[in-house]
């Protein structure tokens, strides 16, 4: 029990004190998360909204499709990832891999469907009788298309929130793809990882102290965000 | 619109801030990316040497610490600089199929057999690793492995060949992972295993476990570490420049007495190539 407290109080003292290299993970966690939610709300959206809005040929297997890459494991996600990134590979000449871009890339595979699942339920769930109402009252349709987005807005915030908890918290595709290398790539969670093996409980808490700092802070973000 | 505005400067902001350049340094010289094996990372040797190469050359290093198998899959892949591995004829073979410039050789040190003091199967003492593995195979003693193609690895598949044995059974563990992990494993678990003796005297000294070193001075537990560059005549990108100072480096006279005075609990943890001592 010992072990455990005192690992703890270390990790505390080690995350208030702002040591260097718990301020770069924190710092690479948070940029290659943001980075990967807002280019992950960028095409999620607008897809989640396509799939709860219209009615085409192909869209039940296309739901089917995103449902069931939410349950693809990251190190899956990683390892194609890093098959496109690497120097032998199709992309090769970008010269991404074990970079934060590399890493962001790979996140944005995760969050996608995430936002695209979460914000087409959200979207659906809307009463059809607001779109109705605002079309009665002589809006276009894209103005009633708007009126439902901001009936849906307390889901779609849901939706992108999700996602960045999802992908900062995240080890495989961070750990392949970005290679833990101190001060560039290695983020809260392959730290973790890596104080972990060196047997450095306390490093390891103080990274974990930080992290969840982080998810604590984007919750009261969502709460204020959806209350106002 | 107000929100707009301020998202797309933030947005601004961000791209901007992720090009700047890491841990506030301005210069903009393009990294080394240097492939190393995990026992060189879990004993400290690696910091030791990166930090003094990043002061004195100004080159800034980027380290990928895996098992050797995975390093020398990744510098064939051409997807780093140089390898810093420790599996001889791996790295000859690296270098046969024209991946890699000439090896050298930089420090070397010895495996061991460790496990927990009680010593269930009764090596210690003993001096001939093969001698030592078929007593824990008899007894049936807990042996952890790293089981993931890393230089460790290699060296204890060949002492499995040497005694005769293909391992297997519940008492015979692969963890798949690197060399501190192992050792943890082995640790908590109350096992044997093959380590280096840098990362396990590291360990131990910062009584991260409690193991003892049981079997030790079998000439087979030569332990070899080389510096190997990539060819840049199969992959023209490599950062050969850098990577030629980093290699000059680690032989140098520098390089070699800061391996010589690397320790850890009043023990060295690597002897230097080296050294005239």
């Amino acid at each position: 029990m010992n072990f455990l407290l005192e690992g703890f109080r270390e990790g505390f003292l080690l995350a208030l004190r702002g040591d260097p290299e718990v301020l770069s993970a924190s710092w690479v966690t948070i940029k290659v998360a943001l980075g990967a939610t807002f280019f992950g709300g960028l095409f999620g959206l607008p897809v989640g909204w396509f799939l709860a809005s219209k009615k085409f040929r192909g869209r039940g297997a296309a739901i089917a499709i995103l449902q069931s890459l939410l349950g693809v494991p990251t190190v899956v996600i990683g390892l194609v990832v890093y098959g496109m990134l690497s120097r032998r590979g199709p992309l090769g000449f970008a010269d991404l891999l074990f970079t934060p871009s590399a890493m962001a890339i790979g996140l944005v595979v995760l969050a996608v469907p995430i936002i695209s699942v979460f914000s087409m339920t959200a979207v659906a769930s809307v009463d059809e009788r607001a779109r109705e109402t605002a079309m009665t009252l002589g809006a276009s349709s894209r103005r009633a298309a708007w009126t439902v987005l901001r009936e849906a807005r307390f889901g779609l915030v849901a939706a992108v929130l999700g996602a960045f908890g999802r992908v900062s918290s995240e080890v495989g595709i961070a750990m392949m793809l970005g290679g833990n290398i101190k001060g560039f790539t290695r983020t809260l969670t392959t730290g973790i990882a890596l104080e972990s093996s060196k047997g450095e409980f306390g490093f390891g808490i103080a990274l974990g102290v930080v992290l969840m700092i982080i998810i604590l802070f984007t919750n009261i973000v969502s709460r204020l965000l959806q209350r106002s | 619109m107000k929100i707009a505005g301020l998202f797309s400067a933030s947005l601004i902001v961000f791209i901007l801030l992720w090009g700047a350049p890491e841990e506030g340094r301005a210069d903009r010289v393009r990294p080394l990316r240097v492939a190393a094996t995990t026992t060189t990372k879990v004993s400290g040797i690696l910091d030791v040497l990166h930090s003094a190469f990043e002061k004195r050359s100004g080159i800034r290093i980027h380290t990928i610490a895996v098992g050797t198998g995975q390093a020398i899959r990744i510098a064939r892949n051409g997807d780093a600089d140089v390898l810093l591995v420790h599996s001889p004829e791996a790295e000859e073979k690296f270098v046969r199929d024209g991946y890699g410039l000439k090896r050298r050789l930089v420090m070397f040190n010895y495996f061991v057999i460790a496990g927990p003091e009680v010593d269930p199967a009764r090596i210690g003492g003993m001096n001939d690793g093969p001698a030592a593995l078929r007593r824990i195979a008899r007894r049936r003693a807990l042996f952890f492995s790293r089981g993931d193609d890393s230089g460790t690895h290699r060296k204890e598949r060949t002492l499995w060949d040497a005694a005769g044995l293909v391992p297997s059974g519940v008492w015979y563990q692969s963890t798949g992972q690197g060399m501190g992990e192992t050792l943890r494993i082995a640790d908590e678990k109350r096992g044997y295993v093959l380590t280096d003796r840098g990362s396990f005297l590291k360990l131990v000294s910062k009584k991260r476990i409690d193991l003892r070193i049981f079997v030790t001075g079998d000439k087979r537990f030569l332990n070899p570490y080389s510096v190997i560059l990539v060819n840049p005549e199969k992959h023209p990108h490599v950062n050969i420049r850098a990577a030629m100072k980093y290699e000059d480096f680690l032989v140098s006279s520098e390089g070699q007495r800061l391996i010589g005075a690397y320790k850890a609990g009043g023990e060295r943890l690597f002897s230097p190539a080296f050294s005239r001592n």
